[in-house]
């Protein structure tokens, strides 16, 4: 027989948010009706439907095992043609192939495009590889070898020490070492103590814990496990999004599983070790992010956070020792322990070890989820992986650590991708959202939005971020419509300052960094707005004029096709032109112009 | 108009009062324990679309705690309404990724098309817009959510044409 006839044939439908939103599930289906138990197809494959890919941008994903080829934006009516061909044959359907934008070829197997093969996956090791319903294909991949190792193998305190050997930092955005959290929680001596997983991701632009819930909750379950064993806890709660539909459907069916299996509940493993755990559901409130909020949303009140003067691992839940981790870091977890700190330590470079998931998003061609060393420059990212802007438009700046980061210019693109170094030139890691922003990118509207975020979340318990951070916008507001005085921009410097230091959490400390890095990084955008009444970027519209560059125009006619609302005129071939009394600045005519002869003007120009 | 809106809402509150009684089988689902308010005000928000003041009533008398309470949590989460909502609720994401993708061109259409702004409900009872963070299908921005479906990759042509369709399979 045939090798393609192997019964070990799987074939793995992405069944993540982002492809299920383009249909994949009925691709899944498909596959079913065509090859499963009725069929007189003469193959049966395995049909699994799995989590994330990553390159959500190209979804639909089909994978095709153990011959790893990779099918992008397979559509229902597609699936016929794979299993013909594929599946029967053992050809390859050419137009469904990844293709590769730097090497400008398609591609067989993902693992050789450049968005995957940069990549060195720990975090995300299972997720598009196994179906998340299903326990067994996580035991297959060496799914709770790491608490068996644990419980029968290890102490406490060498399970501590393992993960503090290994340097592996908060994922969540602080980068606190977890080790030294569990050994200090470890230390007390008050009862119950609890695990909590921080699984309310809400930095717009990152969703890797999602990813992970949905695709690979089992690794979350066991982090935390092991994580009850150590410092010597019996309860777990997993703090999750309420819209996180899928992610909570699948980590509740996780539990189930390893409740009945012997993994969670009393006598784990036969061990006599006893854990267990309970989802929560959050409100839909950022600031429940912030580790008190989180505790005071699982109590049953608002989530206002407090004063930290003790620290949660002594007082955290109903005021007992609380070990507070994100999702990303608990993933990380059962590989330490599996494969040791040393293992660990080699990944990434030095105070910053292993690996770290960023969702590259905004304008930029491969949007999806990435895992790279610790210590990978920015352009590496953007451009290797990431395959470069949109267009291949002009980059202007990358956005990191959500609200709470910063805006990195281009002179900073071969910056190392670690705790510290984002640190210090006024950003952050936060959870590991990299939204990348083009010259079609308003530096000032940027900060605008994320003041308008942060006012929405506020809690509104200290004045300094609830007054303040409303001054800020307002004034943003103003630059952004044309009414911006010079003195705004020391303004917004002083409001910032004073928010930093008086506001209690992290949500009012650091929400002025937007407003800080643009002004630093991108002064002259504010000084264009404000004395030239002009935004180059054409996203605010009251100080935007768009026109035709006649030397530049062909006449193609694209344009004219294009506007919604009839405002370009003229003759095939000639240089076509603007009624700016009917023009609604949608700027569709600049993003298509093959020529970039459809120029941004300020509010006065003149023709 | 305000006053309008308020007699619409309580008109529409006055609609399923008789249903009230079921709530508290959705109530008594959980201990009497402070910690499951949150919980079951999202159950109560998937039932009623809203949570009516006769559930927090109940869930005060239940629970043994101030119907103050109840109210600031409900008024604190974002998840949870006190007015009811349209039957199809459009979540519109304002993350990063799809604010730099025009989301915002996207508002503008939506409130063109049904005549509202965010956080209001049409004369029809049927649709409500509400402008949402991230909803972490960022690869698919400017991406919309209406019910449980996602819609993504949205130009303004598109999501006339996602509106007039749901309408059309109500006439």
């Amino acid at each position: 027989m045939n090798d393609i006839y192997d019964e070990k044939m799987e074939i793995l439908v992405c069944c993540g948010t982002g492809c299920l939103a383009n249909n994949s599930y009925r691709v899944y289906e498909r596959f079913k009706e065509i090859l499963g138990e009725e069929s007189e197809v003469a193959v049966k494959p395995l049909i699994k439907a799995t989590g994330c890919n990553g390159l959500c941008e190209k979804g639909p994903v089909v994978k095709i095992l153990p011959k790893e080829i990779a099918y992008f934006k397979v559509l229902p009516d597609d699936v016929d043609d794979i299993v013909e061909k594929t599946v029967l044959k053992g050809e390859i359907v050419d137009r469904l192939l990844y293709f590769d934008v730097n090497e400008r070829k398609r591609i067989v197997s993902h693992k050789d495009a450049s968005f995957y093969k940069h990549q060195h996956k720990i975090a995300l090791r299972n997720i598009g590889e196994i179906d998340p319903l299903c326990i067994g294909d996580y035991l297959k991949r060496d799914g709770y070898r790491a608490l068996a190792k644990a419980l029968f193998e290890m102490t406490p305190d060498q399970v501590i020490g393992e993960v503090e050997r290994s340097g592996l930092r908060g994922r969540g955005g602080a980068g606190f070492p977890t080790g030294r959290k569990w050994n200090i929680c470890s230390t007390y001596e008050s009862f119950p103590k609890y695990v909590v997983c921080n699984g309310d991701e809400g930095d717009p632009g990152a969703f890797m814990d999602r990813s992970i819930m949905e695709g690979d909750p089992h690794t979350v379950i066991e982090g935390m496990i092991i994580c009850g064993y150590a410092i010597g806890s019996n309860r777990g709660f997993l703090y999750i999004r309420d819209e996180y539909d899928l992610a909570l459907k699948n980590m509740q069916a996780a539990i189930d599983n390893a409740r009945e299996f012997g993994y969670l509940g009393s006598n784990i493993l036969e061990s006599s070790f006893e854990f267990d755990l309970e989802i929560v559901r959050g409100g839909g409130a950022f600031v429940c992010g912030e580790s008190s909020a989180l505790m005071a949303s699982i109590e049953g009140n608002i989530g206002e956070p407090r004063a930290k003067y003790i620290r949660s691992v002594e007082k955290g839940l109903w005021d007992k020792p609380t070990v507070l981790n994100n999702v990303e870091t608990w993933a990380n977890i059962p590989p330490i322990i599996i494969n040791g700190a040393e293992w660990f330590n080699k990944i990434g470079i030095e105070g910053n070890s292993g690996t770290k998931v960023f969702s590259l998003v905004g304008k930029v061609k491969n949007t999806g989820l990435v895992e790279v060393p610790m210590g990978t420059k920015l352009n590496e990212l953007v451009y290797q992986i990431g395959g470069g802007i949109i267009r291949d438009r002009p980059f202007k700046a990358v956005q990191t650590g959500g609200p709470s980061g910063g805006c990195i210019p281009k002179e900073y693109m071969d910056i190392s991708l670690d705790f510290e170094s984002l640190d210090k030139i006024g950003s952050m890691m936060g959870s590991g959202g990299v939204i990348v922003m083009d010259d079609t990118t308003c530096m000032v509207e940027v900060a605008r939005y994320y003041m308008e975020f942060l006012s929405e979340e506020s809690c509104g318990k200290c004045t300094t971020c609830r007054e303040g951070i409303n001054t800020m916008l307002k004034i943003l507001e103003n630059i952004t419509i044309g009414e911006g005085q010079l003195d705004d921009i020391d303004l917004l410097l002083q409001l910032g300052e004073t928010i930093k230091e008086a506001s209690l959490c992290a949500l009012g400390k650091t929400a002025p960094n937007p407003v800080l890095t643009t002004i630093r990084y991108f002064r002259h955008e504010y000084l264009e707005h404000i004395k030239e009444k002009r935004c180059s970027a054409g996203v605010c519209k009251d100080l935007t004029t768009y026109y035709i560059d006649s030397e530049l125009c062909t006449g193609c006619g694209l344009c004219s096709r294009r506007c919604p609302v009839a405002a370009i005129d003229g003759k095939l071939k000639e240089p076509h032109i603007i009624d700016r009394d009917i023009c609604t600045k949608c700027g569709n005519c600049f993003t298509v112009c093959p020529r970039n002869a459809v120029k941004v003007g300020g509010a006065n120009y003149e023709c | 108009m305000d006053v309008l809106a308020n007699s619409r809402v309580m008109d529409m509150a006055i609609d399923i009062k008789g249903d009230y009684n079921d709530s508290m089988d959705i109530i008594e689902r959980y201990p009497r324990e402070k910690r499951y308010t949150l919980a079951i005000l999202q159950d109560i928000q998937r039932k009623y679309d809203f949570i009516p003041r006769e559930v927090m009533v109940l869930m005060s008398d239940y629970l043994g705690m101030p119907i103050s309470d109840i109210y600031s949590m409900a008024t604190f989460y974002k998840a949870l309404s006190l007015k009811p909502k349209g039957k199809y609720i459009i979540k519109l994401c304002n993350g990063t990724a799809c604010h730099i993708r025009g989301s915002e061109s996207i508002r503008e259409e939506l409130e063109t098309i049904l005549n509202i702004s965010p956080g209001e409900t049409t004369e029809d009872g049927l649709f409500s817009i509400e402008v949402v963070n991230c909803i972490g299908a960022c690869a698919l921005a400017p991406v919309m959510l209406i019910n449980e479906k996602y819609y993504g990759g949205l130009t303004e042509e598109k999501v006339k044409a996602i509106i007039d369709g749901i309408k059309e399979g109500h006439r």
